[in-house]
């Protein structure tokens, strides 16, 4: 003890010798103190206060039980974990053993292990440029420039000329000031969002957003609202509530969250109302435009285009470059500031590596593809419009298209009846998905997350359209499926 | 500490192997030659090298992996000297203070410049608070030494785009020229960032053969035969029973945590790990403890604390337990201590979760990462997840375990059902750089990387140390080297990119605010001309900017003036 106090002593005493000035201000403190005794006094005190303060300050759980040692022990002995992870379902096990696998490349025809070729309708391959000769060049083409890893985050020489490049001339395609290449096009937004959104600001969100915004919006640890799918006047009253009680608040950054084509339902946000909406309430707007990008709109200029609104209006635009751009990773697209400010922020670029240049340089030939053919996009909605046509006039009554006549490149479809458990549905749609593959067309069943996704979407067979079929094939493959319902359905006695 | 079984290596091999197969001494190719002063050219070069493989040969006869006690591991972390500390908070004080004196006359003087701060048509700014003052007035000062872009491969040498700025890093243009440079930067520890040779050329053939891309999630019919392939493989080399592969690094821990723990969860986390690991335990829904860095005492407590008390308010038992650590860190250049942590484990019934982004490939004799560096049989970890953007010079994530819980997450990890599956070319690269590390192809290549790694690793740090420079960590390719002072982050960096080498320096907010740091990464594809050509400069810089402080090492310093010369 008294070592460690003179230790202490000695301690301070060099300290104090070391600092120029230093006594100088000893003799100010001991000048200012020497008359005057409640002035010292009234300073010990406070010193004894925010000493007591700092260290009881230590937070304690409110409601801990006090135990002894040897009761601790004995909890700990006791206690038994639950399994990591429960077991798997006998639905579960065959979904895994029966999963398609592609022997060789995908494209719109592609093998299975069979060995026997299919029409591809299950790939985001929405403007047909996956896999084309002239990006499998360029590709190769980086490899021997490249590499395959860039082996870094972007802030610590991750960045490669052909980043800023594909930066650019995303930028460039959609006519805004800037953009950003994350790595991989899910964890984008989900990482968009809380780079932007923090603690009392307010997200308004549309609730049938998939899961990738979800976790985003879980994240920024935001005021979340939702509002009904699609639905503008439950939009507007969420809006109307929120102004009322945040009146007196100082005010926080709002966004609209939304995605513009939904993975759920393949059908499209109401954008104009929206943007009106956004503009009146003073909201700024987060757009998930990952199925939209590329096929949606006279040129592939996404949901903004289709709805003839510039899409540097849209303050935050997001997308995978997995569907339309046929690579991997996404991006985010808006004003310089918006940019920038995640180049710092966004937990997902700062704290993973880059998206190899390969990646980069495929997704930069498919958007030149794009850009040198913008019918590729209309395109695509035609072939989806005519699959749509025929499953529409089907004339099965116990299923449906979701939403109707749609151009957007993704078709769900549904059991009109509910069975008693999702169970049993999934397992119906999974015979219809296996006699499509069988009849020579690959199409999947769409799945998600169960008990994560806010509204779990009803059980649903999944057609991706594709400028890379013919208009043929794709009729072909819409009445392949029709009549695979019609099949199992009348097997199921369901018809 | 328990030297597990390796039945699960096909060709088990001990660390004193290592040393039998002899280490390919690449002469040094001039790089440096504008910079380096006539005295140090090949000859001279040669010397010293010969003389640092001999001293390394002397001490280590391990072949670079000398297995250290736990006590140690706990401690090698060294304290920074008190004026040190003094003078860095001094430098941060004087910078802030600055900073709002510069705002406060800004905000008044040139409204319009500080327009995107303030409300603006009812429309609250982008940013606000202290991380806005951060990046203004600390960040962008030093803008120009983060970010910087490159083209070319990312090898043993970088090609760096010059760029310049006229607005005081406000924004930058490129000038068009291009600076080839000594790369200590990346993480290719074992120098699979190649544009060509095994690796590069398996993959081209995959691009021809496979395309770019499989157009779907694994789960909607994007699944290659390429997949399969490489989750086998990883499973084998990991010496777990499944594997699954993800198309990012961050994504792994991100996406995943949320299919293992969920509310009535507890996740008892590290307190310095990695970013995506904290997203992924926050996204999870699970309560979340922190205990002390690679502090075993303080996990118990927390375990013993958190069992005993069970959820908050209720006090029902936790469903169960999911203990989340790093194998390397990669901002401390420490290893876990695992033996500890598997002690606990069979006392505590948690479950383990171990993240080797870093560690795999680039540890343990065999670089199959902690578990071969410890010994420990892998079965005393649940989950081992790691990426291969680091050793395996590709791309994306792994998670290995029993076959029950990779299929489970193949249902729950979002990364399998909603993102885009990963790609031909990085699977290729991944299978082809694996069985190079396996021994499977192209004979001793993988193993001689491994042992250079090591041996490179093992003598930079400790030349380092011997220097007196605060080093963290040991046996590690990451080395970072404490600056402090906020002033010394883009001085050491521009600095060491005069004498042509790049190197990664962190500040906060990847590191508390007192240690700002560079962290060097070694890679297999350095040698020792590099190494010694690196340690030549940095002692030069660190003498420039007063960085030998350390106290520990200090005795060296004090009589070690006459060693010092010897480098110069």
């Amino acid at each position: 003890m008294v070592v460690a106090v003179n230790t202490t002593f000695t301690l301070a005493y060099d300290v104090y010798s070391n600092v120029p000035g230093a006594a100088v201000v000893y003799k100010y403190i001991r000048d200012s103190h020497q008359n005057d005794p409640v002035r010292t006094l009234l300073e010990l005190v406070f010193v004894v206060v925010m000493a007591w303060y700092f260290f009881n300050n230590k937070p304690k759980a409110k409601d801990e039980v006090k135990l002894t040692e040897k009761e601790i022990q004995d909890l700990c002995d006791e206690w038994e974990p639950e399994e990591l992870v429960p077991r798997m379902t006998e639905f579960q096990n065959s979904d895994l053993e029966n999963m398609a696998v592609i022997a060789g490349a995908a494209g719109t025809k592609c093998k299975l292990a069979d060995g026997k070729e299919r029409l591809n309708f299950a790939s985001n391959n929405f403007i047909g440029v996956m896999n084309s000769e002239s990006i499998k060049d360029k590709a190769i083409g980086a490899l021997h420039k490249y590499g395959v890893g860039s082996c870094g985050p972007p802030g610590f020489y991750g960045t490669l000329d052909v980043h800023m490049e594909l930066e650019q001339a995303i930028a460039r395609f959609l006519g805004v000031e800037s953009s950003i290449i994350y790595s991989q096009g899910f964890s984008t937004v989900s990482s968009v969002i809380p780079a932007f959104s923090k603690r009392s600001d307010i997200l308004v969100v549309d609730d049938a957003c998939g899961m990738a915004i979800l976790k985003g919006v879980e994240l920024s640890r935001s005021i979340v609202k939702f509002y009904r799918h699609n639905d503008m006047k439950d939009l507007e009253n969420v809006l109307k509530k929120i102004n009322e009680s945040t009146k007196k608040k100082p005010l926080t950054r709002r966004f609209i969250i939304t995605e513009g084509v939904f993975q759920a339902h393949g059908d499209m946000c109401n954008l104009p109302v929206i943007m009106a909406l956004k503009e009146q309430y003073k909201y700024r707007l987060i757009l998930e435009d990952s199925l939209g990008f590329g096929c949606v709109g006279q040129t592939g200029r996404g949901t903004p285009e289709h709805f003839g609104i510039a899409p540097a209006d849209v303050d935050i635009y997001c997308a995978t470059m997995a569907n339309s751009l046929s690579s991997s990773g996404g991006f985010c697209a808006g004003r310089k500031e918006i940019v920038e400010h995640q180049r710092l922020s966004g937990l997902a670029y700062t704290f993973s590596a880059s998206l190899p240049a390969i990646l980069a340089v495929s997704a930069l030939e498919a958007l030149k593809i794009l850009e040198a053919n913008p019918n590729l996009s209309v395109e695509c909605q035609q072939n989806a419009m005519a699959m749509r046509e025929i499953l529409l006039k089907a004339g099965i009554p116990q299923i449906r298209v979701a939403d109707g006549y749609q151009t957007t490149p993704i078709i769900h479809i549904r059991l009109t009846s509910r069975l008693s458990t999702r169970e049993e549905e999934e397992l119906v749609l999974q015979e219809v998905v296996d006699q499509c593959i069988r009849d020579g067309v690959i199409v999947s069943r769409a799945k998600y997350v169960e008990g994560q996704e806010l509204h779990l979407p009803v059980a649903s067979v999944k057609l991706m359209a594709s400028a890379g079929h013919t208009r043929r094939d794709s009729e072909k493959a819409a009445g392949i499926v029709r009549d695979a319902f019609r099949k199992v359905l009348k097997a199921h006695r369901l018809a | 500490m328990g030297k597990g079984s390796r039945a699960h290596f096909a060709q088990p091999v001990s660390s004193s192997d290592l040393l039998s197969v002899p280490v390919v001494d690449g002469a040094p190719i001039g790089l440096y030659k504008s910079q380096t002063d006539a005295a140090s050219s090949k000859p001279a070069a040669a010397a010293v090298s010969s003389s640092a493989s001999e001293s390394l040969a002397a001490d280590d006869e391990l072949g670079g992996f000398v297995r250290r006690g736990n006590e140690e591991l706990e401690h090698c972390i060294e304290k920074t000297p008190l004026h040190v500390l003094i003078t860095t908070y001094l430098s941060y004080f004087i910078l802030i203070v600055t900073g709002h004196i510069r705002d406060f006359f800004g905000f008044r003087l040139n409204p319009e410049a500080f327009a995107h701060l303030r409300n603006k048509n009812c429309y609250a700014p982008l940013n606000s608070g202290f991380d806005t003052f951060y990046h203004r007035r600390l960040y962008v000062r030093i803008r120009d030494v983060f970010n910087r872009p490159i083209t070319n491969v990312p090898g043993r040498t970088l090609t760096l785009l010059e760029r310049d700025s006229k607005d005081y890093n406000k924004t930058f243009t490129l000038t068009g020229t291009t600076r080839k440079v000594l790369n200590l930067s990346s993480y290719n520890y074992l120098g699979f960032a190649q544009n060509e040779g095994p690796c590069a050329d398996a993959v081209e053939a995959a691009i021809k053969k496979y395309g770019v891309q499989s157009g779907a999630s694994r789960f909607d019919q994007g699944t290659l035969d390429l997949h399969l392939e490489a989750e086998n493989l990883v499973a084998r080399f990991m010496g777990k029973e499944a594997a699954m592969i993800v198309s990012m690094g961050f994504a792994t821990n991100s996406t995943t945590i949320p299919s293992l723990v969920s509310k009535g969860s507890l996740i008892i986390s590290d307190e310095l790990n990695h970013s995506s690991l904290v997203f992924g335990a926050r996204v999870s829904g699970a309560a979340i403890r922190v205990f002390k860095h690679n502090d075993m005492k303080d996990l118990e407590q927390v375990l013993r604390d958190a069992i005993a008390q069970g959820q908050p308010r209720t006090h029902r038992p936790w469903k169960k337990i999911l203990v989340v650590v790093e194998g390397l860190y990669s901002m401390e250049g420490n290893i876990c201590n695992l033996p500890g942590i598997v002690a606990l484990r069979n006392k505590y019934k948690f479950y383990l979760y171990l993240d080797e982004a870093h560690s795999v490939g680039a540890m343990g004799p065999n670089g199959r990462g902690i578990c071969d560096y410890y010994g420990i049989d892998p079965s005393n970890v649940d989950i081992l997840m790691g990426t291969f953007t680091k050793s395996f010079g590709a791309a994306g994530g792994y998670l290995a375990a029993n076959k029950d819980i990779i299929d489970h997450m193949r249902f729950t990890s979002h990364s399998n059902i909603y993102a885009e599956s990963i790609t031909p070319p990085i699977l290729q690269q991944i299978i082809t750089s694996m069985r190079i590390i396996m021994g499977e192809e192209h004979g001793n290549d993988g193993r001689r990387r491994i042992q250079q790694l090591a041996r490179n690793s093992k003598y930079f740090c400790s030349e380092l140390k011997r220097m007196g420079f605060i080093v963290y960590g040991s046996d590690s390719p990451v080395v970072p080297l404490l600056l402090c002072h906020p002033a010394k982050i883009p001085a050491f960096s521009r600095e060491m990119l005069k004498r042509n080498i790049a190197v990664v320096v962190v500040g906060y907010p990847a590191t508390p605010i007192i240690t700002s740091r560079v962290r060097f990464c070694i890679s297999a594809a350095h040698d020792m001309g590099d190494i010694e050509y690196a340690l030549q400069q940095i002692s030069e810089v660190g003498d420039m900017l007063m960085l030998k402080v350390s106290e520990e090492n200090g005795e060296h310093l004090k009589k070690g003036n006459v060693e010092k010369k010897k480098i110069h």
